[in-house]
């Protein structure tokens, strides 16, 4: 099989936009939650977010503009626009610009989102509702598609190979480019563009989330504080917006052309709970067997990992289970383990997580440092592995694993390694 | 120029992001303008909201022109 490396990463997230500006500040052990004061919450129990910061683009702001045109922005839903945004990142930052036709052929997209355009899907059934189908615009349908941030993307930069999408709610993300990889591996393409983006900082999402009791509730004036992972006070996750788009490319491929190259994908691995819709399972085994088989793929036992980021939304169950499942394989060398969880960060970014996350890992192992779990003042349980509290933790870094598990009982687990020339 | 043809060029300068100048009374709007089949379903829609009145389908299908539009909408307007 052909071996599959990462050479571009793209981000729009709570901590800005911009892969550079939004790693320092995760580093530096900053938050990117807010009070949400977009739409009205006073009646929601749960009023935080991880809100992106909007401003002319200057000083790791989002610029919608910078990315897509205002007249193109508003015939589709943000999260569109933030896939439009970290894939453009992306692709600059890769250097790779397909020109001929062949080039082209064998340049694939596979975006995915959790849950698509929510807020338009809500306007659009109050314009429906109160003025009649004939008011409906013909934008609504191909502006909320799932799959049309990876159209979008592909109609863009001319990119006419595999064209594909991800639904795995919160492993979307890692679901994407674990599959991306394996297009790559088989010989479906050379380069994909792949990732997941979410747009769900909306009046109906947060309503929805809240009423499956999923969501923080207890830090509403206390926003930077209301993501704990493994933390006793921990009540619930805190949803964020934003997008993570990688470019992954065959090895020689990237060689041959000079790439710079992040890391490689050396293992993914999926499983599924089939237990409830909502709640992990609470033997973690799901969780336990994806990962398993993603270190099998990667060809590494478990004791060889340095770095896990951890899917870790801050909720009372899903913390401890994973930590468990952690636990089990790693067996005796929990002690070296290293686990953190950047939700504490940004918050839990759904169908964008598990791309944000593995973009995180690529940087832990460039910059030779773990990212902070924040907020981890009294931890819950006790454990030999290192949960990162509160400040990043420069390490070496060899091989990172990265989880994401979803409702549905969807579980996907990557492992990367550090590339040496 | 009218007060309908004001009108007009307005919403085609907000719906198809194009400079003012360039929406003259002979001005297509796919092959002048940019717009695809899509985007003038759409401005079909926004004229019906700006002037109150319906634009049959078939009536819709001979509107290709910014003077088209005008045109029609002289003719049809409810609120001109």
């Amino acid at each position: 099989m052909r071996r599959v490396v990462v050479t571009g990463l793209g981000l729009v997230t709570p901590l800005g936009s911009g892969v550079e500006t939004v790693w320092r500040r995760l580093i530096a052990g900053e938050s990117g939650l807010k009070a949400i004061d977009q739409f009205q919450v006073d009646d929601l129990p749960a009023r935080v977010a991880g809100v992106i910061p909007r401003g002319d683009g200057s000083d790791g702001t989002f610029n919608a503009d910078d990315w897509m045109e205002p007249k193109e922005q508003r015939k589709v839903d943000d999260f569109i626009v933030f896939a439009m945004a970290a894939a453009t990142q992306a692709l600059e930052d890769s250097g790779w610009k397909p020109e001929t036709e062949d080039e082209k052929y064998a340049t694939g997209v596979l975006i995915g989102s959790g849950i698509g355009g929510l807020q338009g899907i809500e306007e659009a059934a109050h314009v429906l509702r109160d003025k009649g189908p004939r008011r409906l615009s013909p934008f609504f349908i191909p502006g909320r598609l799932i799959n049309l941030a990876s159209g979008q993307v592909s109609i863009r930069h001319g990119l006419k190979g595999p064209n594909h999408a991800v639904v795995t709610a919160c492993s979307t993300g890692a679901h994407a480019i674990g599959d991306a990889a394996r297009l790559i591996a088989f010989g479906d393409a050379d380069v994909m563009v792949a990732g997941g983006t979410e747009s769900p900082v909306c009046r109906i999402a947060v309503a929805g989330f809240a009423a499956c009791k999923a969501l923080s509730t207890g830090f509403n004036d206390e926003p930077t504080r209301a993501s704990r992972p493994y933390d006793r006070d921990r009540d619930g996750f805190v949803m964020g917006e934003g997008a993570g788009i990688v470019v992954l490319e065959e090895r020689e491929h990237a060689i041959a052309r000079g790439a710079k190259i992040y890391g490689e994908v050396i293992g993914y691995g999926l499983s599924g709970d089939a237990f409830h819709i909502t709640a992990p399972a609470m033997d973690g085994d799901g969780a336990y067997r994806c990962m398993s088989a993603a270190l099998k793929r990667a060809g590494v036992s478990a004791s060889e990992i340095d770095y896990i980021n951890a899917h870790g939304t801050s909720t009372p169950l899903g913390d401890e289970i994973e930590l468990g499942a952690v636990t089990r394989l790693v067996g005796n060398a929990a002690g070296k383990i290293t686990m953190s969880s950047t939700k504490s960060a940004i918050g839990h970014l759904l169908g964008a997580a598990g791309s944000v996350e593995a973009i995180f890992s690529l940087l832990a192992i460039r910059d030779q440092v773990a990212p902070p779990t924040l907020n981890l003042d009294n931890p819950s349980v006790e454990t030999p592995i290192d949960l990162v509290p509160r400040a990043a933790k420069p390490m070496p870094i060899e091989i990172a694993l990265s989880n994401s598990f979803g409702f549905g009982g969807t579980n996907a687990s990557l492992v990367f390694r550090r590339h040496h020339a | 120029m009218s007060d309908i043809a004001e009108r007009v060029k307005k919403i085609v300068v907000e719906h198809l992001g194009v400079d003012a100048e360039k929406v003259t009374e002979n001005a297509s709007f796919i092959d002048d303008l940019g717009a695809d089949s899509l985007d003038t379903v759409e401005l079909v829609m926004a004229f019906e909201e700006e002037f109150g009145c319906e634009i049959p389908d078939d009536a819709a299908e001979t509107i290709l022109t910014v003077g088209d539009a005008t045109k029609f909408l002289e003719k049809n307007a409810a609120q001109a």
